[in-house]
């Protein structure tokens, strides 16, 4: 598909895919510095679009609780600095994600309390916080000499350790491995995730078995979900970045929700998902070098792969446990019979 | 100070005719009970499309490509959330990701990596005689480019439209309960793809006006929720065409506000401004809650026989 986007456009396809190629996995350097880099925060934050929609909670605002995960930890490791040693570090990705769930926290409110789709309200909070950070790197963050729109560099007591010499990956990577296996555990295994689960597939039947508050749950698994967008943001500070700046986030939230609906809503197979996505926003970098393809070619593709998933998912019936609202509906109603009740 | 005023309710009017004209098309949208998350999508086509007619053939080229790529895109959106019922919500995410990624690429590709700002003609103002001299609100309301007129002309005629003929009258009952509507010999599925079309025509048009009215020139991601706040601004307006017009001058009037401010030379960070719309549809949204005036089939997934 990418391949005929590319002719279409113009490009030497070949050319092109090569470098996109070469880019994403061509070399370890490649691989570990660029795919497992890029694949990171999109792990994270895919989990928590996979929590959110798996209780039925459309949570659009993954990027904005990264924007505030990323500023709540860069605030706190800034100003504890060495004093604390390495404590530090779980002190600010606590801080991250304290900082996306408090991101998630009105539009959650708004939703129970109000009914507000959150679609819309995730999105409007996605804008004021990329205000909020825009006005944080040049006012209460900005380095000391005042003169870049960024924070000053986190001390090295706050930089999340290199996993090997030479490359560019961080622990932060086998955080979110570990955020994902304990996610697939909890969802799978425990009574409070077989409730969240219920509240996704749904609503009524979860609440008149009797077992379950729906609101309650919702409202928690939306907290939890930008809690974990927030430590992506934290992370990306501290593994990668080592400072605040406005433009943090190429829309890692955005990708998210392609992350997490090709990995169908499997906490397991969002790891796969993610560094699949991650080699593509790598390896589009090298592509745009090399080929001259403008690498935001890659976000049609995957908003493409969303429609091609929804179609395919409509046109056979689902087989695996996604809210069933999600992709197929009730059993259409035959001709001559009454229509179902709602 | 009458100078200042003057020059805000201007900017207000000018701010509120791309929302006005997208949230004119999803009132139609909504009443057939379809929620069209990929306004949005539709709003930056629409800006995109305006740029590519407008350097190729002027200004009334730049609104007919502007209307013709909004209803392209919202009939991608008929295609998957109608034809094959997918989830609305989800559809119309994607919708939205799908137009903001392609109208970057094909920006970048036809007119460089660069982004250099393309000066395009722009939409003149065309003062009504008479009316234009008002005092105070004058030139605000008639001293406008010609797109705006037809924002205030769309406003009484989709009123009538929805509330006064056959055609409306089906519409209305097929996002209420589109089974009755279809027992009752009106297809949902046809009356919510006319719908639509003409949202994103409209939509697109609110983009167009964006580009050719109000900035002057296409940026990628410019529509920076506008569509999402158009949805907002209809739900304020509760599902009324005159309810959504003045709904979206309350939000021009907001955006509008950094005017007043700086020509009373009082100083606030200029991202508070910049973030206002924003904190404002989500209170709009609370407020407008939990009140029944909402299509009853508003975003449910059709299951009306096809």
């Amino acid at each position: 598909m990418l391949a005929l986007l590319l002719a279409a456009g113009g490009y030497d396809a070949a050319r092109a895919l090569r470098a996109l190629w070469d880019g994403a996995a061509g070399s370890s350097y490649a691989l570990f510095s660029g795919t497992l880099v890029r694949a990171t925060p999109l792990l994270l934050t895919g989990l928590a679009v996979t929590l959110a929609f798996r209780a039925g909670v459309l949570n659009i605002g993954a990027e904005g609780q990264l924007l505030a995960g990323a500023a709540a930890s860069a605030a706190v490791a800034l100003s504890l600095g060495g004093s604390v040693g390495a404590a530090v570090v779980p002190l600010a990705l606590g801080a991250a994600a304290a900082g996306g769930a408090l991101w998630a926290w009105p539009a959650a409110l708004l939703r129970r309390r109000f009914g507000v789709l959150e679609v819309i309200s995730t999105i409007m909070l996605n804008f004021v916080a990329l205000y909020a950070v825009s006005y944080a790197v040049r006012g209460p963050l900005q380095e000391p000499l005042h003169i870049y729109p960024q924070t000053a560099a986190l001390p090295a007591a706050a930089q999340l350790p290199r996993l090997a010499p030479g490359t560019r990956l961080h622990a932060g990577f086998l955080v979110a491995l570990l955020a994902a296996g304990a996610l697939w555990w909890w969802l799978r295994h425990t009574a409070a995730g077989f409730r969240l689960r219920a509240s996704g597939a749904s609503p009524a039947a979860a609440a008149s078995a009797g077992l379950v508050d729906v609101g309650r749950t919702t409202t928690a698994a939306f907290l939890a979900s930008g809690a974990l967008a927030g430590l992506a943001g934290g992370v990306e500070v501290s593994g990668v970045t080592y400072a605040l700046y406005e433009n943090i986030s190429p829309g890692y939230g955005y990708t998210a929700i392609a992350v997490a609906l090709l990995a169908r809503l499997d906490p397991a197979a969002v790891v796969a998902s993610a560094v699949l996505f991650g080699a593509l926003e790598a390896g589009a970098g090298a592509m745009q070098r090399d080929a001259g393809v403008p690498s935001v070619v890659v976000s049609v593709v995957e908003a493409a792969l969303i429609l091609v998933l929804l179609a395919a998912d409509r046109l056979r019936e689902p087989r695996w446990s996604a809210p069933s609202w999600l992709w197929g509906g009730p059993p259409q109603p035959a001709a001559g019979q009454p229509p179902a009740e709602r | 100070m009458s100078d200042a005023v003057a020059s805000f309710l201007e900017a207000a009017v000018r701010t509120a005719t791309p929302l006005a004209l997208a949230a004119l098309g999803e009132v139609v949208v909504e009443r057939a009970g379809v929620i069209n998350i990929g306004l949005e999508g539709v709003v930056i086509a629409g800006a995109f499309g305006a740029l590519v007619g407008a350097d190729a053939a002027g200004v009334a080229g730049g609104f007919a490509a502007a209307a013709l790529a909004g209803t392209a895109t919202a009939a991608l959106f008929a295609l998957f959330a109608v034809t094959l019922r997918a989830d609305q919500i989800i559809t119309g995410t994607a919708v939205t990701l799908f137009a903001l990624g392609l109208t970057g690429a094909l920006y970048r590709t036809l007119y460089g990596a660069t982004g250099a700002a393309l000066t395009l003609p722009t939409a003149a103002a065309w003062a009504l005689p008479g009316l234009a001299s008002l005092p105070i609100v004058g030139h605000a309301l008639f001293g406008q480019p010609a797109v705006t007129y037809l924002a205030y002309v769309a406003t009484p005629a989709l009123w009538w439209w929805l509330y006064r003929t056959h055609g409306g009258l089906s519409l209305r009952a097929v996002g209420e309960n589109p089974e009755a509507a279809a027992a009752a010999g009106v297809s949902p599925q046809r009356v919510r793809w006319r719908a639509l079309l003409v949202g994103g025509a409209l939509g697109g048009l609110g983009g167009g006006s964006l580009v050719l009215a109000q900035v002057g020139t296409f940026a990628e991601g410019m529509s920076a929720g506008r569509g999402f706040i158009a949805i907002a601004v209809v739900a304020l307006g509760r599902w009324h065409p005159a309810g959504a017009a003045l709904a979206a001058l309350l939000f021009g009037a907001a955006s509008a506000l950094q005017f007043l401010f700086q020509a009373m030379g009082w100083s606030v960070p200029y991202q508070l401004f910049l973030a206002l719309p924003y904190v404002l549809t989500l209170g709009a949204l609370a407020g407008a809650a939990g009140r029944a005036a909402a299509p009853a089939a508003l975003g449910r997934r059709d299951t009306s026989p096809a």
